[in-house]
């Protein structure tokens, strides 16, 4: 019997010579960039060590760091995992229930650890 | 391009029923949930290691300082060893978009090449966590507990000795108040040591807090554990566009299913490199 409740989405996505190309394009410049990206990490990393530099340069390196990280991890998810093409429903099912409970628990530890390090330091722990 | 994604619908119908919402098929949404709830304990264990971080605030030590060997090499090369894993991981991932793609093409031999190549990448990374692993274990001259109970650590001068024997005889040795001990007063001091702590495992660690080799052998490790299951999935889908099990199928999408998990664990190793090695 034929069923009429599974639809094949995976057929659809063939696609033709031409547009591989043009996919492979895309693909081939996110290689580029994730390696510019890495080395850049890298030299940075080389160049200037935690407890080599002062704390404020110290602080302007660490969300350099995060900054990229970011821009990487946006590029494979989009690109590499083809979130970014897919329809906006599923966007949100995978993003906003992660992004919602990172977040807090980020906002929770932070304030936490602030707090131990602040005790620690005031009783002459540390 | 025209995708199931990208058809126009409008919501009346798109959440009618008789189709997914998503426009992805079940098991590839299923793929994505399994990937969210293994992204949250990834999440979840860095942010723990940035909670102890920040709690040690100064005695952390820095990744320079310990990762800064290459293989059969004796000198000191900050980082490069694990930008050539990230490297190695990164292109691992490009071979597997490759695939993805020539898998949509119905490629068979594309999707060969490029998988095969995936999965080499991943048995290098693997190699070289083990010789990363291996060397953070073994560590280098560490440091010796006195008869006081106080530290004293080596001064090599920059020379790699290659047992205990040449690093007791040739290095100096230096005391917790910063006094260079050299001559026949190191060597009776070193008899009558306590310990003498190098490399690290989940009771010593000569590097700096115990938690930081914890907290490294388990992310590092769970993320290894990852990889080495992602080898063996993505062998099995290899073996299984060899066999020509998707062209009877019509689609390859068991190539995208198991490119999602691959890529996923190139995208945690993006964020170890950054919180272990980086910050």
């Amino acid at each position: 019997m034929e069923r009429d409740d599974i639809i094949e989405y995976s057929l659809d996505v063939h696609h033709s010579a031409e547009e591989g190309a043009k996919i492979r394009k895309k693909i081939f410049f996110v290689t580029f960039l994730l390696s510019a990206i890495t080395i850049l990490e890298v030299a940075v990393g080389i160049m200037f060590g935690r407890g080599t530099v002062s704390d404020l340069t110290w602080t302007i390196i660490k969300w350099f760091y995060i900054i990229l990280t970011l821009v990487k991890a946006g590029y494979i998810v989009l690109v590499f995992m083809h979130l970014g093409e897919e329809r906006k429903s599923t966007k949100y099912v995978i993003l906003a229930p992660y992004l919602l409970f990172i977040s807090y628990l980020i906002f929770i530890c932070i304030v936490e650890s602030n707090f131990i390090n602040s005790v620690l330091s005031q009783f002459g722990v540390q | 391009m025209s995708t199931p994604a990208t058809k126009n619908i409008d919501s009346a119908t798109l959440w009618g029923g008789k189709g997914s919402p998503f426009s992805i098929s079940y098991g590839k949404l299923m793929m994505w949930l399994f990937l969210v709830s293994d992204a949250l304990t990834f999440g979840g264990l860095l942010i723990a290691y940035g909670f102890i971080r920040h709690k040690y605030t100064t005695e952390w030590p820095i990744a320079e300082d310990v990762f800064h060997s290459l293989p059969g090499l004796d000198g000191h090369y900050p980082l490069i060893y694990v930008a050539l894993m990230t490297f190695i991981l990164i292109i691992s991932s490009v071979t597997m978009v490759l695939a993805v793609e020539a898998g949509h093409r119905l490629d068979k031999k594309g999707v060969i090449k490029w998988l095969g190549l995936t999965v080499l990448g991943g048995l290098f990374f693997l190699g070289s966590q083990a010789w990363e692993w291996d060397h953070f274990i073994h560590g280098t001259s560490g440091y010796v507990v006195m008869a006081d109970g106080q530290h004293a650590t080596f001064d090599t001068h920059g020379h790699h000795y290659h047992d205990n024997a040449e690093l007791y005889a040739g290095a100096d040795l230096v005391l917790s108040d910063g006094t260079v001990v050299t001559g026949e007063r190191k060597l009776s001091l070193l008899d009558n040591s306590l310990k003498h702590v190098q490399g690290a495992n989940l009771q010593e660690n000569e590097y700096g807090p115990q938690l930081f080799a914890n907290l490294f052998f388990f992310i590092t490790g769970f993320h290894g554990f990852h990889v080495a299951s992602g080898v063996v999935i993505n062998l099995i889908i290899f073996i299984q566009v060899a066999r020509g099990a998707y062209d009877k199928r019509g689609h390859y999408e068991m190539v995208e299913k198991s490119g999602l998990y691959w890529h996923f664990v190139d995208l945690v190793w993006v964020f170890v490199f950054t919180f272990f090695y980086l910050v």
